[in-house]
C-alpha cells in the first residue's frame, strides 16, 4: 500500500507542477494577480507531494518491501539501517527522486524568501522551477519509476553496491545534487530577466545569494566525492577526469564564472547579458551531466545499467530546455544589455579575462569528455580520451585564472593604474618566486610544475594576507571581503595540496608476508599478519600493519578486502593514517601463493590541504552569502523598483 | 579607451584565447586518444602497431594466472583471443567471465602489456565496448554459418 501512496503523490506533484508552470506565467504575461497569486501554494504543494512519495520510498527500504522493484535492487535484509536509507537514493530511479524533491525544496525556499520580491517575478521563477519539475516527473513517471511492483516479491533483496555502502554515500549524492539543482533557481531567475526583460540591481541581489547558496552545495559536494573516491575505491586518487567528475566540474567552472559575473553586474550594471549567458549555461551542464551519468552513453565508472529510451528522453528534455532558453536569450537580450563602459585594464577587465579562461576551460573539459561520443556517432570508431588530455588542457588555462585572483582585488573598477598594482604586488611577487625555488628544493626535487604550484599557492595567499592586513586598518571589512579572500585562500591551499601530491607522492604495488617490510616515503610498513574478521553483513580479510615514521610515531593500520554475503563482489577496505602535513595508504589487493598478499602503499605528502582548500572556498561562499546587504535593503529596494519602473515608462 | 579600441582589443584578446586554447587541445588530443579495438581487430591486424589502445571484450574463463605481482589473462570476444599481462593490482570486479577494457600496448611477441585495467562500479554492469566486441564477433559468426 505504501508504494502505491508514494506512486500517487508522484503523479499528483506532476499535475502541480504542469499547474505550476503554466498558469503563472501566462499570469505574469497577461497581468493576473489571481494566476499569479497560484504560484506559492503549488510550489508548496509540489514540495508535499514529492516529500510523501520520498518518504514512501524511504518506507520501503526501512520495512525490507523486496514486492518493490527497486528495492528489491538496491536494499538487502541484511543491510545495516544506516545504508538502506542510503540505498534510497543507490541507483538511478531514486536518485532522480531526490533530485526533483531538492528541486522542490528550493522551490519553496524561493517561495519563502523572495515575500519583498513583487509578485510577477516571483510567479516567473517559480513558474520556470515548475516548468523544469515537470519534465523531470514525466521522465521518472514513463522511464524510471521507483514504485513499480515486482510480481512475486523477491525472497531477499540484491543488496546496495557495496562500493555505495559507506557513510560518504549517504551524503555526497543529496549535497551533489542541491548544488545541481541550485543552478535551476539562477536558471529561473535569469529566464524571468528575460522574460520581464528587466535586469537591474534588485535583480542581482536577489540572484547573487541563490547563486552562492548552490555554488556552495556544488563545491562541497564535490570535493566530499572526490574524498569519498580518495579513501572508498581504494585506488588513492582523488581525481580521475571520469565523464561523470567532468559532469559535476563543469557546472561548477560556470557557476564560478557566474558568481564573478554577478558581481560586476551588481556593482557596475555590466555583463549583464553574459550574466543571463551563463546561468543558461550552468543550468544545461547540470541537465547534461544527469544525462551523461543516466544515460549510459559513456563508460564510466558511474555507469548503472542502462536503458536507451532514458537517454534519449533526457537529450530531447536538454534540447528543449537548452533550446528554448537560447532562443528566449537571442530575442530578448537585447532588451537587457545595457551596462557601464570600462577601460581596457580595470576590475571589469580582469574579472571578464578570468571569466572568459573559466568558459574556455570548461569548454576544452566538455569537448574532451563528449569527443568519444562524437566519433562514435560520426562512425569513425570507439575511442578514449584520457586524463592526460584533461592535464595538458586544463592546467596552462587556469594558472592564468589563478595568477589574476591575487591581482583582481585590488585593481579599481573602471580603470586601474597599473603602477599602483605593481606597488601592490611586488611583495607577493617576490615571495612567490622565492617560494618557487625553496619549497620543491626542500621537499626533494625541483621540478617546473612543482615550482609553478608554489608559486602560484604563495602568490595568492600572500596578496590576499596583505591585503587583509590593509583594509584592517580602517575598520572591520562586511562579510563579502572575508568570504572573497576566504574562498581565493581556499583556491591557494587547493593548488598546494594538487602540487603537493602531483610532485611528491611515493606509490608501490609488492608483494608482502607477515613479517615483512616496505620503505615509502620516509616511513617503514611491517605486515604482522591478515587475519579473517566478521563484519554485519560481510567477511573480511583483515592486515595488520605496523607504521613507524620519520618521527618515530607509531601506528597501526588495518585495510581490509571484504567479501559482501549478498554479492559476488569483493570490495577493498583502504586504511588511511590521516596527517597535516600527510597521509599515509595502505590497501589490499590480492592473496598471492603461500601466505603473501599483493599490497599498495602510498605516501600522499598534503594531500587534506586539496579537500580543506575546497572547504574553504565553501566557508568563503557562505561569508559572501551572509553579507547583509542582501537582507537589509529590502524597503530601499522596493523604493528603487519603483524608479525603474518610472523611468521604463 | 574609445569604444571601437576597447572593442578591438576584447576581440583580439578573445580569439587569442580561442586560439591558443584550441591548439593546446588540439595537441593534447593528438597525443592522448586511445582507440578501443577488439580482439577480433586485433588478431586481423588492425590494431595500432605503437600507439596505446584499448582492448574491450570478457576476461577468459580459466586464463587468469598469478606470478607474484604480474598477472596473465586473455581477453576475448568468444572468437579470438588476446593475451595480456599486466603488472600490480586488479580492480575488485575484475573477474574471469566478466566484462572488461585493458588499455596499453602490443608487444612484438604479441602479448599486450595493460598499463591500465578499467573497473567498473556495477558487478553486473557491462562496459558498452566490451558489449560491442562480443556483439561483433557473434555477427561474424552468424553470418558465417550456412
Amino acid at each position: 500500500m505504501t508504494p502505491e501512496i508514494g506512486h500517487f503523490a508522484l503523479i499528483l506533484a506532476l499535475c502541480v507542477s504542469l499547474v505550476q508552470g503554466t498558469l503563472p506565467l501566462i499570469g505574469a504575461h497577461k497581468g493576473r494577480a489571481e494566476w499569479l497569486a497560484l504560484a506559492r501554494p503549488a510550489a508548496q504543494t509540489t514540495f508535499v507531494m514529492l516529500s510523501i512519495s520520498f518518504a514512501a520510498l524511504a518506507w520501503s527500504f526501512y520495512v525490507n518491501d523486496f514486492s518493490v522493484q527497486y528495492v528489491a535492487a538496491h536494499s538487502n535484509s541484511q543491510l545495516p539501517t544506516l545504508f538502506r536509507f542510503g540505498a534510497v537514493w543507490g541507483g538511478h530511479e531514486g536518485s532522480l527522486l531526490l533530485w526533483v524533491l531538492l528541486m522542490a525544496a528550493w522551490g519553496i525556499a524561493v517561495a519563502h524568501y523572495s515575500k519583498t520580491l513583487d509578485d510577477t517575478m516571483v510567479a516567473r521563477v517559480l513558474g520556470v522551477l515548475g516548468l523544469v519539475s515537470t519534465g523531470l516527473l514525466l521522465f521518472i513517471l514513463f522511464t524510471s519509476n521507483p514504485f513499480d511492483r515486482l510480481l512475486p516479491a523477491a525472497a531477499d533483496g540484491r543488496d546496495l553496491n557495496p562500493l555505495l555502502q559507506d557513510p560518504g554515500l549517504v551524503f555526497h549524492p543529496p549535497v551533489l545534487y542541491m548544488g545541481y539543482v541550485g543552478f535551476a533557481v539562477a536558471f529561473s531567475f535569469a529566464i524571468a530577466a528575460l522574460l520581464s526583460g528587466r535586469l537591474d540591481a534588485a535583480w542581482v541581489r536577489w540572484t547573487r545569494p541563490w547563486t552562492i547558496a548552490a555554488w556552495i552545495f556544488l563545491t562541497w559536494g564535490i570535493a566530499a566525492g572526490s574524498w569519498w573516491a580518495y579513501y572508498e575505491l581504494g585506488w588513492g586518487g582523488w581525481w580521475f577526469w571520469d565523464p561523470v567528475e567532468n559532469a559535476s566540474f563543469m557546472p561548477w567552472l560556470l557557476g564560478t564564472a557566474l558568481l564573478h559575473s554577478l558581481a560586476v553586474t551588481e556593482k557596475r550594471g555590466s555583463f549583464k547579458s553574459w550574466t543571463v549567458l551563463l546561468a543558461i549555461g550552468a543550468f544545461s551542464l547540470s541537465l547534461l551531466g544527469t544525462f551523461l551519468v543516466r544515460s549510459g552513453v559513456l563508460t564510466s565508472v558511474h555507469a548503472f545499467a542502462t536503458d536507451p529510451r532514458r537517454g534519449v528522453f533526457i537529450l530531447a528534455l536538454l534540447v528543449l530546455v537548452v533550446g528554448s532558453s537560447l532562443v528566449l536569450f537571442a530575442w530578448r537580450a537585447p532588451k537587457v544589455a545595457l551596462g557601464g563602459s570600462f577601460g581596457a585594464m580595470s576590475r571589469e577587465s580582469l574579472l571578464l579575462t578570468g571569466n572568459v579562461l573559466l568558459v574556455v576551460a570548461c569548454a576544452a573539459v566538455l569537448l574532451g569528455t563528449l569527443y568519444p561520443l562524437i566519433i562514435d556517432a560520426l562512425g569513425l570508431g570507439k575511442i578514449s580520451v584520457g586524463p592526460p588530455y584533461f592535464n595538458a588542457v586544463f592546467v596552462p588555462i587556469m594558472v592564468p585564472v589563478v595568477f589574476l585572483l591575487a591581482a583582481v582585488p585590488l585593481a579599481k573598477w573602471k580603470n586601474t593604474d597599473i603602477k599602483d598594482l605593481a606597488l601592490r604586488l611586488w611583495i607577493p611577487g617576490v615571495l612567490a618566486l622565492l617560494s618557487a625555488w625553496l619549497i620543491p628544493v626542500a621537499m626533494g626535487g625541483w621540478t617546473a610544475p612543482t615550482a609553478m604550484g608554489c608559486a602560484l599557492t604563495v602568490w595568492v595567499a600572500a596578496s590576499g594576507v596583505l591585503q587583509i592586513a590593509h583594509r584592517l586598518k580602517s575598520g572591520m571589512p562586511p562579510p563579502s571581503f572575508w568570504g572573497m579572500h576566504l574562498g581565493h585562500l581556499g583556491i591557494a591551499v587547493f593548488v598546494f595540496g594538487v602540487t603537493m601530491v602531483g610532485g611528491f607522492q611515493e606509490e608501490q604495488d609488492v608483494k608482502m608476508s607477515p613479517g615483512d617490510t616496505v620503505s615509502v616515503g620516509g616511513y617503514q610498513f611491517k605486515l604482522i599478519k591478515v587475519s579473517d574478521v566478521m563484519g554485519p553483513n560481510y567477511k573480511a580479510s583483515r592486515g595488520e600493519f605496523e607504521v613507524t615514521g620519520a618521527g618515530s610515531s607509531l601506528n597501526m593500520l588495518y585495510p581490509e578486502k571484504r567479501n559482501y554475503f549478498s554479492s559476488t563482489m569483493p570490495m577493498t577496505e583502504a586504511a588511511i593514517d590521516a596527517g597535516f602535513t600527510r597521509d599515509v595508504y595502505v590497501s589490499l589487493g590480492e592473496a598471492l601463493d603461500g601466505n603473501a598478499w599483493a599490497i599498495r602503499v602510498y605516501f600522499k605528502p598534503f594531500v587534506d590541504w586539496i579537500w580543506g582548500g575546497c572547504l574553504l572556498m565553501a566557508l568563503g561562499g557562505l561569508f559572501a552569502m551572509s553579507d547583509r546587504r542582501y537582507r537589509l535593503k529590502v524597503k530601499a529596494r522596493v523604493a528603487e523598483k519603483v524608479s525603474f519602473k518610472g523611468a521604463r515608462a | 579607451m574609445k569604444g571601437w579600441k576597447k572593442r578591438g582589443a576584447i576581440v583580439v584578446g578573445g580569439l587569442a584565447a580561442v586560439g591558443i586554447a584550441s591548439a593546446l587541445v588540439l595537441n593534447a588530443l593528438n597525443s592522448n586518444i586511445a582507440l578501443y579495438v577488439t580482439p577480433t581487430e586485433v588478431a586481423a591486424g588492425k590494431a595500432p602497431k605503437l600507439a596505446a589502445f584499448r582492448i574491450g571484450g570478457l576476461v577468459k574463463e580459466g586464463s587468469l594466472k598469478r606470478d607474484n605481482l604480474v598477472v596473465h589473462f586473455v581477453m576475448t570476444d568468444m572468437a579470438h583471443d588476446v593475451p595480456v599481462s599486466y603488472k600490480g593490482i586488479l580492480p575488485d570486479l575484475f573477474k574471469e567471465g566478466k566484462g572488461a577494457v585493458v588499455q596499453g600496448k602490443m608487444e612484438t611477441t604479441g602479448d599486450f602489456t595493460a598499463s591500465e585495467v578499467l573497473a567498473k562500479h556495477d558487478e553486473n554492469y557491462m562496459p558498452p565496448e566490451a558489449k560491442q566486441a562480443l556483439d561483433q564477433a557473434q555477427k561474424t559468426k552468424d553470418a558465417a554459418k550456412p
